[in-house]
């Protein structure tokens, strides 16, 4: 083993790191000053969702899952947030712990019935989408004053947007990578076989990912309608790729149970300031989504280089 | 059966397993002693892999009753019930979590890893018995599995499995547990074997390096068609008379052919295993069937595909003269295309030549579809059913039809009789040997002994090189055995 590089491991842990820290060098080099506190919280506002939506598609993943409903549903729970947690909370939390009990149950049918997930989850996310627009035919609703409240809550020093996904990646870090039951979730992923061997239940691990998959998406579309203040049925539609990207440009695989949580939530803050340092270059939004599709290419090339250097040893 | 003695550790009596038509357990009763180590050892498809997973209750019994510490645990056999009286499993492939760290895997086993400070405890365990088995063994608690070689991994596996944590230990079965340690690493194993005997557990060994088996065991067992045929003291054997325990020797030597007289056809494939050390290569001429023998998984399917690859010019290390057609032995996963008819399933090798204008000619398809039917006799009553709608043996024949309704001069078959009836079995190895009259060229992997006798050359394989080469009336179960099966570690 050569002493002088590092580690591949290392260079693929700390890769989420470095591509948010040439960004934020990109970002100063064009607009110095959004490098600032006033900056940050505009920029990384909508980082909190994005950041939640990203952390539940991790945990889809983790069991070698692709959910691609998390969208619609994060659109689904800000439309609850708009009307019903508003006019009538007790219906609107019952609505979205309902929901939750029915992220869980895609999962076991996923499990038992031995579906394709993606199948399955697309199917989910016109389920949704149509749940949003009987909801809220039109664009409109309020969110909680309380919650509104909570989201733009200004900390001293660093913008609460930046706490909070640093609280997230913590907690989920420590639940998911250092806990003794976190450690038979991701071997799930890894090699179910021997997990079930060991006299483990997959479907219970599917249930439990799938559960919190939807716990964080009720996170995420919370916070989104917080910032909003009203909603949409279309509201969250691009989150579904959005999360994937962050999960990937994280670190993460999409088979074999590999997933970082502090690299999937720096994924996500990459991908949104990648959106405001393209409207600094003065890059219409028509290419905007081209250009972060070009971000994404770039990352991940470096990563295939990294895995090319992890065969190679 | 002898009467059970008083110190057994597990009693298995009259199980019995069947996959669907495939018989693999036919009745075993066997028992195990505190402070013993068993050898396990039988040919291919003996049932001592089943048999193992009956015992450490992945797979459940048909029939039968299983007795481990003095409780019939034959009702609520399970991993859990397995684990509870104390028998842990080392399966053959491989069965740690490669994104886990060596730590995080030992938690995954042993339960009592939990709660505050477990990463730390299940390390310190792990690093104590890995020391313990394998002194200077270079492994990390803290290391991910994926960056482990294949024989790290093996002993994290290893010593996984002998850790004690809540639950008792009383046998630990060893599933080829030297398949990819080396002489130095495997003799360590078997020295701690032989110590953790002394201290009254049990070890089921199995093994294909006989000499390994010999020098551990105090009991070999030997397996043969789902049965156990013989057990006795380890020193009451020889190598020869374990060989010759696992055949069936005397039975067949009447029906070995004369050397048919040697097509001196030219050499039409050429290719050199990956893992050969010594200068053998596997040659066939054209006309000729040659036979790849030897246990399962010592790279037969290896040379195959490699050979494959090189018929489409992406493999240097082989060299093959003429089109090459695949029948793949495992029907469900790269034989059939499941959504397709039996007609598009028999014509997709040969649709370069069913073209009229760049598309496919329907009727073209037809006709070949029809005429195989008749050939190989497909029973079913329109070629455009779906090819699910067949028998197991009748999906065979179906990708035979592929293969030799193409022009490929060279047929490569991966075991292709895995799980089929007799009756079909006879029909296919008719059209193998009129089609090599013709010309072809067979290269023909299989597990079964019986197939052999086709052939006309026969290779045996052992740890992904050829260890021998018999002609036609070298051909007996016996040689096959005696090189399938090596003296010392290879």
């Amino acid at each position: 083993m050569n002493a002088l590089m590092p580690s591949p491991r290392l260079v693929r842990a700390a890769l989420p790191a470095l591509s948010l820290a040439a960004l934020l060098v990109a970002i100063w080099f064009v607009q110095p000053r959004a490098i600032s506190y006033f900056g940050f919280n505009l920029m990384l506002n909508l980082a909190m969702p994005i950041a939640f939506a990203t952390i539940a598609q991790l945990c889809v993943i983790t069991v070698n899952d692709l959910d691609l409903s998390i969208g619609a549903f994060v659109s689904f729970v800000a439309c609850v947030g708009a009307t019903w947690l508003n006019a009538t909370p007790l219906l609107g939390v019952a609505v979205l712990l309902g929901a939750v009990v029915v992220y869980a149950l895609v999962g076991a049918l996923i499990h038992l019935r031995n579906l394709p997930s993606i199948v399955v989850t697309l199917g989910m996310s016109f389920f949704w989408l149509g749940c949003s627009v009987l909801l809220l035919p039109s664009p409109g609703g309020s969110a909680p004053a309380w919650l509104a409240a909570l989201v733009k809550v200004r900390t001293p020093l660093v913008p609460f947007a930046i706490l909070v996904s640093a609280a997230l990646a913590l907690v989920v870090h420590v639940g998911l990578m250092r806990s003794a039951w976190g450690a038979i979730l991701r071997g799930a992923g890894g090699n179910p076989v021997a997990v079930a061997r060991a006299g483990w239940s997959l479907l219970r691990t599917k249930v439990t990912m799938f559960a919190l998959a939807g716990f964080f998406g009720v996170l995420s579309g919370l916070s989104l309608v917080g910032l909003t203040t009203s909603a949409d049925a279309n509201i969250a539609i691009r989150y579904t790729l959005l999360s994937i990207a962050g999960v990937i440009l994280g670190g993460g695989e999409f088979v074999g149970g590999r997933v970082s949580p502090v690299g999937a939530v720096l994924g996500a803050m990459t991908l949104t300031l990648a959106g405001s340092l393209l409207s600094f270059l003065r890059i219409s939004p028509d290419w905007q989504i081209g250009a972060q599709g070009a971000i994404l290419i770039v990352v991940l090339a470096l990563r295939a280089l990294v895995n090319r250097l992890e065969r190679r040893r | 059966m002898d009467a059970p003695s008083a110190s057994a550790i597990v009693q298995l009596e009259g199980v019995r397993k069947s996959f669907g038509a495939v018989r693999a357990l036919a009745g075993v009763d066997l028992d195990v002693r505190a402070g013993e180590c068993l050898g396990l050892v039988g040919h291919n498809g003996a049932g001592k892999s089943t048999l193992m997973q009956v015992l450490a209750g992945t797979l459940a019994a048909d029939e039968g009753r299983l007795v481990v510490a003095g409780d019939d645990i034959t009702a609520s056999a399970g991993v859990a019930a397995a684990r509870a009286h104390g028998v842990v499993c080392v399966f053959q492939e491989l069965s740690l979590c490669p994104n886990l760290t060596v730590a995080e895997n030992a938690r995954v086993m042993h339960r009592a890893f939990r709660g505050f400070g477990w990463r730390k405890r299940a390390g310190a365990a792990m690093a104590a018995m890995l020391d313990d088995i394998f002194p200077r063994h270079g492994i990390d608690p803290a290391d991910v599995v994926a960056d482990l070689s294949i024989a790290r991994r093996q002993m994290v596996e290893i010593a996984r499995a002998f850790l004690v944590t809540d639950e008792p230990l009383r046998l630990v079965i060893l599933d080829e547990p030297t398949s990819s340690l080396d002489q130095v690493v495997a003799e360590q194993l078997m020295a701690f074997v032989r110590r953790f005997v002394a201290r009254g557990g049990s070890v089921i060994l199995i093994s294909h390096l006989l000499g390994e088996i010999l020098a551990t065991s105090d009991r070999v067992v030997v397996m043969k068609d789902g049965r156990v045929v013989e057990t006795r003291p380890a020193r009451d054997f020889t190598r020869d008379s374990l060989v010759a325990a696992m055949g069936s020797v005397a039975a067949r030597e009447d029906e070995k052919r004369a050397a048919a007289a040697q097509p001196a056809g030219e050499v039409v494939v050429e290719a050199r295993p990956a893992r050969q050390a010594d200068g053998r290569s596997l040659r066939a001429r054209r006309g000729e069937i040659v036979g790849l023998a030897g246990l399962a998984g010592h790279g037969q399917t290896d040379l195959l595909v490699r050979i494959n690859a090189a018929a489409q010019g992406r493999e240097p290390h082989a060299r093959v003269a003429g089109a090459v057609a695949f029948v793949a032995g495992d029907r469900q996963s790269d034989g059939v295309f499941p959504l397709w008819s039996i007609a598009e399933n028999i014509t997709i090798r040969s649709l370069g030549g069913l073209r009229r204008f760049g598309l496919i000619d329907p009727a073209a398809e037809a006709r070949m579809a029809e005429e195989w039917r008749q050939r190989i006799a497909i029973r079913t009553p329109d070629m455009g059913n779906g090819i699910l709608s067949l028998s197991g043996g009748n999906q065979q024949k179906a990708l035979f039809a592929r293969a030799l309704a193409s022009d490929a001069g060279i047929v490569l078959m991966d075991d292709p009789m895995r799980g089929v009836d007799v009756g079909t079995k006879q029909e296919v190895y008719g059209m193998i040997r009129a089609e090599a009259a013709r010309g072809r060229t067979f290269l023909w992997y299989t597990t079964e002994f019986d197939e052999l006798r086709h052939c006309d050359r026969v290779y045996v394989f052992r740890a992904g090189a050829i260890v021998a080469e018999l002609a036609a009336n070298e051909i007996t179960e016996e040689r096959v055995l005696q090189s399938s099966f090596a003296e010392e570690a290879a």
